[in-house]
């Protein structure tokens, strides 16, 4: 099963070295990490997917808390949050093909942010599947390069989550 | 202008911190240089990992954190060990640890570690301090989250010039307020109620203590409930001591070296209530098997133990103390029903064994068996690893006072340093260490500190020439191969007592071994016992 995390913390050194080490030292696997800071600058907001049981979650959850600078956490409902990631595709594009990819991106909703004689750079945000999708849908042109952030989610509706 | 090293002594005052134990080095002597003219005294021990176990042995006999210092790199190393310690015990302490100049931070200088990198899966919370105005608040912070909800040590290392700069004045903060920690100290109602019902129906309940209800000072309200209500209880390794163990509905501890009594009567049970207790793997060796047969009430100021070893039934996060009021207020006129007690008190004389005695030699269950009689009922006796800690966990018949050892991570070499805290905290109370041969040559330097300081110890050396404990393994699953389990070249330990000043004695019998016993238990001066133990007595 795969679940996404909201954790919120305090911004301060060594917050993220203490959640990854609580992940790695309890045998918890992480599939995506991101960080950034909230509204409110004192607070950082982490997003975590990972892989597990309910036990295994239910016990994350449990240690996340745990840990002083974490100010809460919260499991995501499937279907119910919006989640995005941003990626960068350095794709080989020859003349003759550069009208195709162009098309490919374009029905995708992607962007070509730069162009070099050989190749395009396709930049993406969209949900990790969308991402993966654009990806396979390259991959026959030939990928240099690809780098991708973790994924953030956010509730929606008027849920939040806030301090 | 007020220095650095001069608030981190205010601070440890105003915590009301008596007693340190520490080792110093170049990056803490600022910190050391104040500690002199204070009030506050400083014990010093004689490796860096006793100062730990001292603060640990300290703290659980005074009820307050206990405080140790140490120096940065090797000096904070050492630290550990008893920090883990202190940690898989849930034992309230503050370490505090020197560090290298800030702006030599990450350089790998002279004796620079990362400490608070290094101890991060064995503490509460740590800090490493940037700025000198930050100590007041770290200090209070620090003592705070060591204290409440479930204990643990807290890490603050200190580079040099924080130590040394100085700052306009010392206002140490009433109040904390750390955003994400509250802990949870108030049972749920609607959980003690739905604990109560099920304790209600039940036909055979019993009550399994961990340290958590000693840690919670509770052991009086508990006793009481248990004489209420007649439901038999059962301790852990932590737990013992929360009932006099000759008290009829005493069982013993739980687990793979546990009272047959205790884990017949845990397999029978209709309803197992969990007080302040992880029931880590040698308590109940296989948690799902129990929890198919019984209702489970887990009662625990920590939420993640709930559900983490054991499968929970009913919940009930909170403080042991706020928890039992609001049980014994509903449980109301509520008696088990006089089947089950009497039951139960029929395994004890059923079960009850006699160790057999080997001629030469002394029986160290019989001895440790008779030990409490002899001494003052508020006793405390320290325990190490090793057969000596079960020998002592199901045989010492305690009465009002503590038994110490160290059930969560089992660090040998833990009593005599904890003896030295405990001494500290109750200087009138009788100290005992029972301790093996093997634990201990393992803190046998700390002789040193119970000399130079006088301390009424007495330490009791369960001699078998064995690593015991591990070759009782290696007998069942090794094919009795006993790798590395013979102590071979041991000193006399009585040479070593001599050396140190102490005054000692040797017994080859039970008799002899008593008779020497009562002849020291008046005197103000510690004392080492040798007992030489056959080797192949069993821990059970």
């Amino acid at each position: 099963m795969q679940y996404t995390l909201s954790i919120l913390v305090e911004n301060q050194a060594g917050v993220l070295s203490k959640i990854s080490g609580l992940f790695s030292r309890r045998g918890f696997n992480i599939d995506s990490l991101a960080v950034g800071v909230t509204n409110d600058p004192n607070v950082s907001r982490i997003t975590i997917i990972a892989n597990g049981d309910e036990y295994v979650v239910e016990q994350l959850e449990k240690q996340l808390n745990k840990l002083i600078p974490v100010i809460k956490v919260k499991r995501l409902n499937e279907g119910d949050f919006i989640s995005r990631e941003l990626i960068l595709i350095k794709v080989h594009c020859a003349a003759a093909k550069r009208a195709e990819i162009i098309q490919t991106v374009e029905i995708m909703q992607a962007k070509i942010v730069d162009v070099a004689p050989s190749c395009v750079t396709v930049e993406y945000c969209e949900c990790a599947n969308r991402v993966n999708t654009l990806i396979d849908l390259l991959k026959p042109y030939g990928i240099r390069e690809i780098v991708r952030t973790g994924t953030i989610a956010i509730d929606r509706g008027t849920a939040a989550v806030s301090v | 202008m007020i220095s650095g090293a001069e608030i981190m002594v205010k601070c440890l005052e105003a915590e009301g911190v008596k007693v340190v134990f520490g080792y110093p080095g170049a990056a803490i002597c600022p910190f050391y240089d104040k500690i002199y003219d204070s009030s506050i005294e400083h014990i010093l021990v004689r490796e860096e990992q006793n100062a730990a176990h001292a603060a640990s042995g300290y703290a659980r006999c005074s009820g307050r954190p206990g405080v140790c210092v140490a120096t940065s790199g090797p000096g904070a190393t050492n630290l550990i060990t008893g920090i883990a310690t202190a940690y898989m015990d849930s034992i309230p302490m503050v370490a505090i640890t020197g560090q290298v100049k800030s702006d030599l931070l990450g350089r790998d200088v002279f004796q620079e570690a990362d400490i608070t990198g290094a101890c991060e899966p064995f503490v509460k919370h740590s800090y490493l301090v940037k700025k000198t105005e930050d100590l007041p608040r770290v200090f209070k912070e620090a003592f705070h989250i060591a204290s409440t909800g479930r204990q643990g040590p807290v890490l603050i290392d200190i580079p040099q010039d924080i130590q040394e700069n100085c700052i306009d004045e010392f206002v140490y903060p009433e109040t904390v307020n750390i955003i994400g920690y509250k802990p949870n100290t108030k049972g749920h109602a609607v959980q003690v109620k739905r604990a109560v019902e099920a304790i209600k129906n039940s036909k055979r309940p019993v009550i399994v203590a961990g340290g958590g209800v000693l840690s919670s000072g509770v052991k009086l309200k508990i006793q009481a409930f248990v004489d209420k209500t007649r439901i038999p209880l059962i301790s852990t390794m932590m737990g013992i001591g929360v009932m006099p163990s000759d008290h009829e509905l005493y069982l013993g501890m739980l687990g793979t070296h546990g009272t047959a009594i205790a884990n017949r009567a845990l397999h029978e049970a209709d309803l197992v209530i969990v007080c302040g207790a992880r029931l880590g793997d040698r308590a109940v060796a296989a948690p799902n098997q129990m929890s198919e047969k019984n209702t489970v009430i887990h009662i625990d100021i920590d939420p993640a133990e709930i559900g983490k070893n054991v499968k929970t039934e009913i919940p009930i996060v909170g403080d042991m103390r706020d928890v039992m009021n609001k049980l014994s207020d509903e449980i109301g006129d509520f008696v088990v029903e006089k089947q089950w007690s009497e039951t139960v008190k029929s395994y004890q004389k059923d079960m009850k064994r006699v160790p057999k005695k080997f001629d030469g030699y002394v029986e160290p269950r019989s001895l440790v068996g008779n030990l409490s009689a002899m001494f003052h009922s508020k006793a405390i006796l320290v325990a190490d690893v090793g057969q000596n800690q079960i020998w002592c966990a199901n045989n010492f018949r305690i009465r009002e006072g503590r038994f110490l050892t160290t059930g969560g991570m089992g660090t040998m070499g833990y009593s005599i340093p904890a003896a030295v805290g405990a001494k500290f905290a109750r200087p009138t109370r009788d100290v005992i260490v029972i301790c093996g041969d093997g634990s201990f040559q393992m803190s046998l330097n700390e002789l040193a500190t119970i000399a130079g300081n006088n301390l009424n110890i007495k330490i009791i050396i369960m001699r078998n020439t064995r690593l015991g404990m591990v070759r009782e393994l290696q007998d069942k699953l090794y094919d009795c191969r006993h790798s590395a389990t013979i102590l071979n070249g041991d000193p006399d330990f009585l040479k070593i007592a001599d050396a140190y000043g102490i005054d000692h004695a040797e017994a080859n019998s039970n008799e002899e071994a008593e008779e020497i016993i009562k002849g020291i238990v008046d005197s103000d001066k510690p004392f080492i016992l040798v007992c030489n133990v056959y080797p192949d007595t069993p821990s059970i």
